[in-house]
């Protein structure tokens, strides 16, 4: 077995990188929920004077990007890669930003797991020696994910209360090999579980046997329960999803609900008609990156788990009767280098 | 897949379908109904209105009718307030010639930058197409079997 594996599923980097710099834009429905006073920019306006949603969620990309490279104080060619993705139909957003901001660029879609799929890759080639600097960068945009997977936006539809809301925001974090807290010590790579559910109304529930095995398998491969971490925190599972996961890991023996909190049930308030929450690639890059390393910088949380999920459907899949598959890639995000 | 698998999935769809949060069937009806019903009574004063007003008779009125209501639903859409009334009436909002003028008028709007052929004349009837196909095809149906009956 190669060296750093531990079990099936996971791997404890040998050289742990760390999180140099992040930034988060957030559209204004975001800006008004309950962590609005965290993020970085909030948009006035989902257009954001652009043409097209389209071209607004690129803009957030791009503009992400480059403030996560100028926080670090560096410029774009110093990064060796950019990994990313998004939601739209051959991942436009990612490759036309990676077209503006110049980066020898790996373009991901892991639907709504992007996020730590990007940082488990960057991570990694940090930890091994092939790269310094690594920015990693995910959005999603209410408005250009609605006209895709569902009905225009003025279109008078119903929705029901487990459907969520996708998250109009942008989050880049940019990895290195320098020695600054917080750190990236364990990744481990999710399976893709499908348990049958057909519901496109109802991700959470498609997504929580996802959440759960890998949840499942990294405290295996550790040796670890929840105990050894602060906050188990998930991307987008809403508030139902949420319920399931607990209950599922449960079964398994496993109690994380008194430190396990849902990215997707935090970015809103419940009176912000969201129904079950909030969902996307870009809704775990920025509760991760505008609140959550906050607090670890404050000291709330030491060491924490982050697990982005994703429903990897398509709209001719869900039309044509199949089921809904799932994916969650988790990652240790320590304050101490292990 | 095996049969292990499937009673996990099986057993998994039950339980999820236990628990999930439901909509409020009764609530929902009584809104359905309140919508639908305004919308209807509208309708019937502008009919009132066409017939006493503008001395149409019967058919004309009805037509004038249709117009008026499907003008003020492509208007209410166009002002960005249809999607809420959706969201409560539901069903209330759709039935009625207004829903249906709310069905043409949002895939316009959101395809619009598309272009005009492959946006908005491509995607004008993606909704309300199939409500047009089988509307259309039942009413046919409908009318061969009352030609054969008479």
């Amino acid at each position: 077995m190669a060296k750093h594996r531990l079990g099936g599923q996971t791997v404890k980097l040998e050289n742990p990188p760390c999180i140099l710099s992040r930034a988060t834009i957030v559209g204004k429905k975001e800006g008004q929920g309950p962590l609005g006073e965290y993020f970085d920019v909030v948009l006035e306006d989902d257009l954001w004077g652009e043409k097209t949603w389209e071209k607004a969620e690129c803009r957030m990309y791009q503009e992400a990007a480059k403030m996560a490279i100028t926080r670090a104080g560096k410029q774009p060619q110093d990064i060796n890669y950019l990994f990313g993705g998004d939601l739209l139909n051959q991942i436009i957003t990612a490759n036309f930003a990676a077209r503006t901001l110049g980066i020898p660029f790996f373009g991901l879609y892991g639907a709504c797991s992007t996020l730590t799929e990007s940082m488990s890759l960057g991570a990694m080639l940090i930890s091994a020696g092939y790269a310094d600097l690594v920015l990693c960068v995910t959005s999603s945009h209410f408005c250009t994910a609605e006209r895709q997977y569902r009905f225009p936006l003025e279109m008078g539809t119903q929705r029901p209360p487990t459907a969520q809301w996708t998250v109009t925001g942008a989050g880049a974090f940019l990895l290195s090999n320098d020695m600054k807290p917080p750190y990236i010590t364990h990744i481990t790579t999710g399976k893709v579980i499908d348990y049958g559910i057909t519901d496109t109304n109802n991700m959470g529930a498609a997504m929580a046997p996802a959440a759960a095995a890998t949840i499942k398998a990294h405290f295996e491969d550790t040796q670890q329960g929840p105990d050894a971490y602060d906050l188990i925190v998930t991307g987008d599972l809403g508030w139902f999803g949420r319920e399931l996961t607990i209950d599922l890991l449960k079964k398994e023996g496993y109690d994380i609900s008194d430190r396990f909190i849902d990215c997707g049930c935090e970015i809103y308030s419940k009176d912000q008609d969201v129904h079950a929450g909030g969902s996307g690639c870009g809704c775990s890059a920025v509760v991760f990156g505008a609140y959550i390393l906050r607090k670890m910088e404050e000291g709330v949380y030491k060491r924490i788990l982050l697990l982005s999920t994703g429903a990897l459907l398509s709209t001719t899949s869900c039309q044509q009767g199949e089921s809904i598959p799932g994916i969650a890639h988790a990652i240790t995000i320590d304050m101490d280098r292990g | 897949m095996d049969v292990k698998q499937q009673k996990l999935n099986k057993e998994y769809q039950i339980y999820v379908q236990r628990k999930m949060p439901k909509s409020n069937l009764l609530r929902d009806c009584i809104l359905a109904f309140l919508v639908g019903g305004i919308i209807c009574t509208i309708g019937q004063a502008v009919n009132n209105l066409g017939k006493s007003y503008f001395n149409l008779n019967t058919e004309e009125a009805s037509a004038f009718t249709a117009i008026v209501m499907i003008f003020i639903g492509a208007l209410l859409t166009g002002l960005g307030v249809y999607d809420d009334i959706g969201k409560y009436g539901g069903a209330g909002s759709v039935v009625p010639i207004t829903g249906f003028a709310n069905s043409i008028v949002s895939p316009a709007m959101e395809f619009k930058k598309e272009g005009y052929v492959f946006g908005v004349g491509s995607k004008l009837f993606s909704i309300a197409g199939p409500v047009l196909v089988y509307g259309i095809s039942a009413s046919v149906l409908v009318g061969l079997i009352y030609f054969f009956l008479k």
